[in-house]
């Protein structure tokens, strides 16, 4: 990476890069821009984050605001076809809100639902499988007989359940307000038994180890240096599942949404957006129910090439 | 050596293309195995010797690949033949015996199944026919109640008996040439040597040559007529086991042969060969051995010495030259 | 073996124990069950009646035994929504949804198993390629877009198949059937293709993995090494091995395609239990809810059973090591 110019004898470290260029030199990094599917996912992911990010200031409408949106745009059609209205670049909904900005405002939802899922999931997950593996006998036998029950159920079964019971505990209408944290709630539920698994067999390894005991003897308490010694070895694994499921997250959430048990239509989703539009695909606009799917359908396509790749790129054994 | 050899290698290249440009794995290796004939293929791991074994045999893994040089089957060259007319070849013509019995057999068929498939695939018998032949070579490589084991499945025998199927399966159609690659490695030391002259029995008695891979000089004396030493993909010495073992010729061998504790003999230190085999992106220029050897001469670090002759043996080391010369 | 099945057997009474349990909880704490019955003006003394004639006083043990008895019985009480027992609905919705499944699982097992085995073959060749594009597609896209796509592409603009319903039901005794009328299959095709593209894609990516990893075990070079017919190599010795865990995935999948339903059959307006469970979530009625999580929990515990019992029919490992415990 570098070039010597002169010999001083100020060469203590030759064969130590630094960090930055270590992971420049890395092959994960060279397999990132290699692969140039991984590349564009990549910047489609960044370009979704990003347009949901900052929804507030790029979109041209504020789809959420009654005073901006006007019945008598309804139902107009994308740019491009008859009776098209130029500040409506793909078109308007039922109520003449802008369907573009619904997709950026629509992504900020569907996306903060995600990532906060996939995040209560994993940390969830991580704990449960640190002490399954750690404390081992009855709580391991516990945890995981849980986790296996849970398995036999698909994530969406789950969370259309823990969302029936929070409508009966709290009632319909304030569902409402909870909306949001009930699905998060329900989604990371359903997602935690993946990130225990795996956590849980890596400290099953590492437990065993020498130094773990050694530790014991010495007095450090052994869970603190289970925790710095398995996170570490297991922080591939959980990112590569992380990925995935954060697919899957925003897949499950736009689903419940569209089954109409997830975020109320005053603050729609892009699952939410599909099935305000659904109602209008046979009377023909069609543009109200497509590109909000489209969008999600790129957007999951995206995170899930990268977790492909993600998978691949640490574990070279599978390719 | 009169008449035409049975398996002859020429020049042989086998090239591992990476993102860090193409590795030489093996690196223009000859040699020539006659009729009958047991040839000892000894190395360290990444030698080279099991790519030999494969590149002879047709099954090299992409994205390795044959670059240069040629094998011949009784004159007939080989190592370009189509895909169809190899596979036909495998199993007729040159067995392999692998390395760990407790894998090389599937786990859902019955060893009777693998057997009779194998018998049919290669000669024109009846299904019948196939299943007494079957029978005859498991009792032959000493399997008991043969009739009845037929129809067990691998995991039903030990590591040994197993290895005495693979032997069968690879000799069932009696092919002209064996390639044992490590057959020994994987197996208790107690069976170990049953094995091997189990090999060594059968394959007379078949009258098939076989090319016995392995990293262990003891079983190479025990069983081999000929040597070859391979290193970093080279042939670093080649001849008669007698010789080699009695007066090797370069200081690798005579390394190797430093390192093999003796039973009988004295009480010498073993001794050993210091540092380690060069990687493949890291060979050195001129004689791949230069680094590690106490002879080291300018000429061994520039230029890479070819196959000279030594007394019955032939080793590539330019101290043979000079010590020729010398003599002279 | 009959120790095995034994044991399985229990697990299984276990986890439906559990999960009777989980309904049992929903049903008799989640919203109270009379409020649910009565109306504003019923007097707090025909509220006592009622709970003490529900048996809603007694002791939870001996409530939960009573639910575990009605259920295996399969009376989970009245709905509240419909006001009709609970079976009878499901019952009567019942046979929707599982030829529906049926038929998505063999479309699925059909087209995802022999495409996961050319992929895993020819892992270079531009047919595998675009299948693998079309799997990753197919993962990506939700299943309710899916659904949405096609009605769009086959109801609407080509007109070619209808976009909701059952079409043309014939009875067969309880069991109501679409297979026998054209537009009970023009109607069930679309839907299948809905529900089956996901669990497709999911068993052709596993088999193909699954493929690359038997083709690199040593048995399978032993067996080219043996000069055995590629055709043999391929579909006896390395797809056979590959069964053991795509028996496993495929069976959890037939599990989810059911519950999976959900979705499609609220696309297609598809008249099965899944669209009862969701009209149920959403307005709250328990029994309904609870009596379809108890039927999907015994739906999957059977299906493991009989995948288990596959295991020794695949694999020989597993009959001797199970004998000798």
């Amino acid at each position: 990476m570098t070039t010597v110019t002169d010999k001083t004898p100020d060469r203590q470290e030759p064969a130590a890069p630094g960090r930055i260029a270590r992971v420049l030199d890395s092959d994960i990094f060279h397999s990132f821009w290699r692969s140039k599917v991984t590349v564009l996912s990549a910047f489609i992911t960044l370009l979704f984050i990003i347009g949901a990010a900052f929804a507030p200031w790029l979109a041209p409408h504020n789809p959420f605001d009654l005073a901006t949106i006007s019945i008598l745009d309804a139902r107009l059609p994308p740019i491009g076809m008859e009776y098209h209205d130029p500040s409506y670049l793909l078109g308007t909904d039922d109520q003449g809100r802008d369907v573009f900005s619904g997709i950026l405002y629509g992504a900020r939802i569907s996306l903060a639902v995600g990532f906060l899922s996939v995040f209560f999931a994993a940390v969830v997950g991580v704990l449960l499988g640190l002490i399954a593996g750690y404390v081992g006998g009855k709580v391991d036998a516990i945890i995981m007989r849980i986790a296996e029950v849970q398995l036999t159920f698909p994530a969406i079964l789950i969370a259309l359940l823990v969302d029936g019971v929070a409508r009966a505990l709290v009632g319909n209408l304030d569902r409402e307000r909870y909306a949001f944290w009930i699905l998060v709630f329900s989604i990371a539920l359903s997602f935690w038994v993946q990130f225990a698994r795996t956590v849980r067999g890596s400290t099953l390894v590492e437990r065993n180890k020498e130094y773990v005991q050694a530790a014991r003897l010495i007095g450090i308490p052994p869970f603190l240096i289970m925790i710095r010694h398995v996170l570490p070895n297991v922080i591939g694994p959980v990112l590569v599942i992380a990925t995935i499921n954060l697919g899957l997250a925003v897949i499950t959430e736009a689903t419940l949404s569209f089954l109409g048990v997830g975020i109320p239509p005053t603050q729609p989703s892009l699952g939410t957006l599909v099935r305000i539009g659904n109602d209008f695909l046979f009377s023909g606009e069609w543009w109200i129910a497509m590109f909000p799917g489209c969008a999600l359908a790129i957007l999951v396509l995206a995170v899930n090439l990268l977790g492909d790749w993600l998978r691949d790129a640490l574990n070279p054994k599978l390719r | 050596m009169t008449g035409q050899p049975l398996l002859s290698v020429k020049d042989l290249r086998v090239e591992f293309p990476s993102r860090r440009g193409v590795l030489t794995a093996i690196d223009g290796i000859s040699f020539d195995l006659r009729e009958g004939e047991v040839l000892g293929v000894v190395g360290e791991s990444g030698a080279g010797k099991s790519l030999t074994g494969t590149a002879v045999i047709g099954l090299l893994e992409p994205p390795g690949r044959i670059a240069g040089g040629e094998i011949r089957l009784k004159g007939e060259r080989i190592d370009n033949l189509p895909p169809a007319a190899m596979r036909k070849l495998r199993g007729k013509r040159i067995g392999m015996v692998f390395q760990d019995p407790l894998t090389s057999l599937n786990p859902l068929f019955t060893i009777g199944d693998q057997i009779i498939e194998t018998i049919m695939t290669h000669l024109p018998v009846s299904e019948r026919q196939a299943r007494d032949r079957a029978v005859a070579l498991l009792e032959e490589v000493g399997i008991p109640a043969a009739g009845q084991r037929l129809s067990a499945y691998p995991h039903q025998f030990s590591g040994g008996m197993r290895q005495r199927v693979v032997i069968a399966l690879a000799l069932c159609a009696e092919p002209e040439l064996v390639i044992a690659d490590e057959p020994t490695t994987a197996l208790d030391v107690s069976v170990q040597s049953q094995i091997i002259r189990l090999l060594q029995r059968v394959c007379r008695d078949h009258g098939t040559a076989v090319m016995l891979i392995t990293h262990d000089m003891g079983v190479i004396a025990e069983t081999a007529d000929r040597v070859a030493v391979m290193y970093s993909g080279r042939i670093a010495e080649i001849g008669p086991v007698r010789d080699v073992i009695k007066s090797p010729s370069h200081p690798y061998t005579i390394g190797l042969m430093g390192a093999i504790p003796s039973l009988t003999g004295d009480h010498d230190r073993l001794t050993q060969i210091p540092g380690s085999m060069p990687r493949l992106d890291s060979i050195p220029t001129g004689c791949a051995f230069n680094p590690r050897c106490a002879l080291t001469m300018d000429r061994c670090r520039v230029e890479r010495p070819d196959l000279i002759p030594a007394g019955e043996s032939q080793a590539a080391c330019w101290k043979l030259l000079e010590s020729e010369e010398a003599s002279r | 073996m009959l120790a095995f099945t034994i044991r399985r057997l229990l697990q299984a009474v276990l986890v439906m124990l559990v999960v009777a349990l989980i309904s049992f909880t929903l049903f008799r704490f989640v919203g109270d069950p009379v409020n649910q019955m009565v109306g504003v003006e019923t007097t707090p003394e025909q509220r006592e009646a009622l709970r003490e004639r529900l048996g809603l006083n007694d002791p939870v043990l001996v409530q939960f035994g009573r639910f575990i008895t009605k259920a295996a019985r399969f009376d989970f009480g009245t709905s509240y929504q419909f006001r009709q027992p609970v079976a009878e609905l499901i019952g009567r919705r019942l046979p929707a949804t599982l030829e529906l499944s049926f038929v998505s699982a063999v479309l699925a097992l059909l087209v995802g198993i022999p495409m996961g085995v050319y992929t895993g073959l020819h892992r270079d060749s531009w047919l595998s390629k675009l299948f693998l594009s079309i799997s990753l597609i197919g993962i990506s896209l939700p299943t309710f877009f899916i659904g949405i796509l096609l009605i769009f592409v086959f109801a609407v603009t080509l007109q070619w198949l209808p976009s909701f319903g059952r079409g043309g039901v014939v009875q067969l005794g309880w069991w109501s059937t679409g297979l026998l009328t054209w537009s009970g299959i023009k109607a069930l095709i679309l839907p299948a293709i809905t529900l089956g593209l996901f669990q497709m894609t999911l068993i052709m990516r596993l088999v193909r993995s699954e493929m690359l990893e038997v083709i690199r075990t040593d048995y399978i070079k032993f067996a080219r090494a043996r000069g055995l017919r590629e055709r043999s190599i391929n579909f006896r010795h390395a797809l056979k091995n590959t069964l053991v865990p795509v028996i496993t995935i495929t069976g959890l999948q037939l599990g989810s395609i059911i519950a999976f339903a959900i979705i499609t059959e609220t696309v297609f307006q598809w008249p099965g239990m899944g669209l009862l469970f969701l009209q149920a979530v959403q307005n709250v009625d328990i029994p309904i809810m609870a009596a379809y999580l108890m039927l999907i929990a015994f739906l999957f515990v059977t299906i493991n059973l009989i995948v288990d019992l596959l295991y020794f029919r695949v694999d020989p490992r597993l009959r001797v090591e199970r004998a000798a415990h």
